[in-house]
């Protein structure tokens, strides 16, 4: 077993790592309370899939970085989920299936017929369940990993009573002037580039963990929005720097090292919920 | 002074036509609601008035002072809330929103009246507790403390004793007659209660395909369609006892 403290005091990288996490887990669990609430849970896992063809395709476009196109992709992605999650006419939960196991499918397509490397199944493994990259993050990685989750985490917070109105009654919200609409895709598109930034960490198939767990564990034990949302904060930030130091300790990959941080963690809350008679 | 005019309107979904040829006007003070069978477009009129969704035809003029003042909206519960972590107060204060203005947080004084909302519905004691864990009356003064928050003028309520049990439902509707009476508070509310819509109201809006009445509850007691309705009710009522 590696002591993880002395491979953080000996490696740069590696502290980069860790806080790129730790910032990333937060986001993903401040936007995740809403998106839980709302119902819109579907669209952290549609998107997650749609993030995997935009990735495979700017891999095989070769562009220097691959955000570029990742992003914009994945939030226009964002708001056709959240348009098609909506509209009852053409059955919206199949919608998503079909746009994301198609993109999915294009994605693995893509990768196979124009190679960029000889180990396409070690890359595709690694997109999907994360493996090492974090720990090959570049500077500019970190910066902008960085400066995006304090433009979420403001965001959030600025517009805290707003997210918490459109949440909780969306009708009461629209009467009382708000335009839901607006505040619905700005949150899918915040989801977009929340799972954007966590699709390093954990990969994408189990990128939703990061925006669901912690949500679901603060929910059952506390009880009013403000306490739920700083508690699945809290949860999420202590579930990402456990699991990545675990993931250093036993050479795990860091994904899902962080998933079963957040799994344990909501087994102690339901148990913790269930003894307070909830 | 009339604070809403409705004028030949016609309302519907998707081009499918619900209810039209609705003419009627309510006044500063006015009590009325708004009955008729299920389908027959109450709670779409309501969203009308709110300015939800478009009519189809026909005009809806509100009075100046309303525009500038907000409404209180009760809405049907959904699904969503039933399970949602959030405590009273925290929703009371939401009714604040609209007053915000592009200002993130509220204010003191908006806190205070919030408190003052609160203790007038007698919900004080419950601030801290979280609304899923209250009775359905509870529940329901919560969300009219919130309508009171974003208006002290007028109150669109749906359907606000639905789910309710028998005394529940009777003092949901002496806090909405009070604060009609003492307040002077405008109150339009859909219903299909039609024995409590002629006990408390001032007008009655009676919806079919075309509106089939609209005038003071009084003349509605005594019209054709209000005995015809009260009658089948009070079957129906027994049936259900």
């Amino acid at each position: 077993m590696i002591n993880p403290f002395v491979f953080l005091s000996e490696y740069d990288f590696a502290v980069y790592a860790l806080i790129v996490a730790a910032l990333i887990a937060l986001c993903a669990s401040l936007f995740g309370v809403t998106l839980v609430l709302k119902r819109f849970s579907f669209i952290g896992d549609g998107l997650s899939h749609a993030a995997f063809g935009a990735l495979a395709l700017a891999t095989v476009l070769h562009v220097s970085n691959e955000l570029v196109i990742v992003l914009p992709t994945t939030a226009l992605m964002a708001v056709l989920l959240l348009k098609a999650g909506r509209n009852t006419k053409i059955k919206g939960d199949a919608a998503i299936a079909m746009l994301s196991v198609g993109a999915l499918a294009i994605g693995y397509i893509l990768l196979n017929v124009f190679p960029v490397s000889n180990n396409i199944a070690g890359d595709v493994c690694a997109t999907l369940f994360g493996a090492t990259s974090i720990l090959t993050l570049s500077g500019m990685d970190v910066v902008l990993c960085t400066v995006l989750s304090v433009a979420v985490v403001l965001l959030f917070v600025l517009f805290y009573n707003r997210i918490f109105a459109v949440t909780f009654d969306e009708s009461f919200a629209a009467a009382s002037g708000t335009n839901t609409e607006a505040y619905n895709t700005v949150i899918a598109i915040v989801t977009a580039v929340i799972i954007v930034l966590s699709m390093r960490l954990v990969g994408t198939l189990i990128v939703s963990a990061l925006i669901i767990f912690p949500a679901l564990s603060a929910m059952r034990v506390f009880k009013s929005f403000r306490s739920v949302v700083l508690c699945s904060a809290v949860v999420a930030v202590l579930c990402a720097v456990s699991g990545f130091l675990a993931s250093v300790a036993w050479s795990i990959p860091v994904g899902p090292s962080i998933v079963v941080a957040n799994i344990i963690c909501f087994a102690c809350f339901f148990c913790i919920g269930k003894g307070s008679g909830r | 002074m009339s604070q809403i005019i409705c004028k030949n309107l016609a309302l519907g979904y998707d081009g499918r036509l619900i209810a039209e040829e609705l003419d009627f006007s309510v006044e500063k003070g006015d009590y009325l609601c708004i009955v008729g069978e299920n389908g027959v477009g109450k709670s779409t009129l309501l969203k009308a008035l709110l300015g939800l969704i478009q009519p189809l035809h026909g005009e809806i003029i509100t009075d100046r002072e309303l525009k500038s003042g907000g409404t209180g909206y009760l809405p049907q519960q959904t699904e969503v809330q039933k399970d949602f972590p959030a405590s009273v107060e925290e929703i009371v204060r939401s009714g604040f929103l609209k007053s915000c203005g592009i200002k993130p947080f509220y204010s003191k004084t908006q806190k205070l009246l919030a408190a003052e909302k609160m203790r007038r519905l007698g919900i004080e004691d419950l601030k801290k507790r979280s609304y899923r864990e209250l009775s359905g009356g509870q529940q329901q003064r919560v969300l009219l403390a919130r309508a009171l928050c974003a208006s002290e003028k007028i109150l669109f309520l749906d359907e606000p004793a639905s789910g309710l049990d028998p005394v529940a439902t009777s003092e949901m509707y002496s806090v909405i007659a009070g604060l009609n009476r003492d307040m002077g508070i405008t109150v339009v509310m859909v219903s299909h209660d039609i024995r409590a819509a002629v006990k408390y109201s001032k007008h009655i809006l009676h919806l079919g395909n075309k509106p089939l009445f609209f005038g003071e509850t009084e003349e509605y007691i005594k019209s054709g369609i209000g005995r015809t309705f009260l009658n089948t009710d009070n079957e129906g009522g027994t049936e259900n006892d």
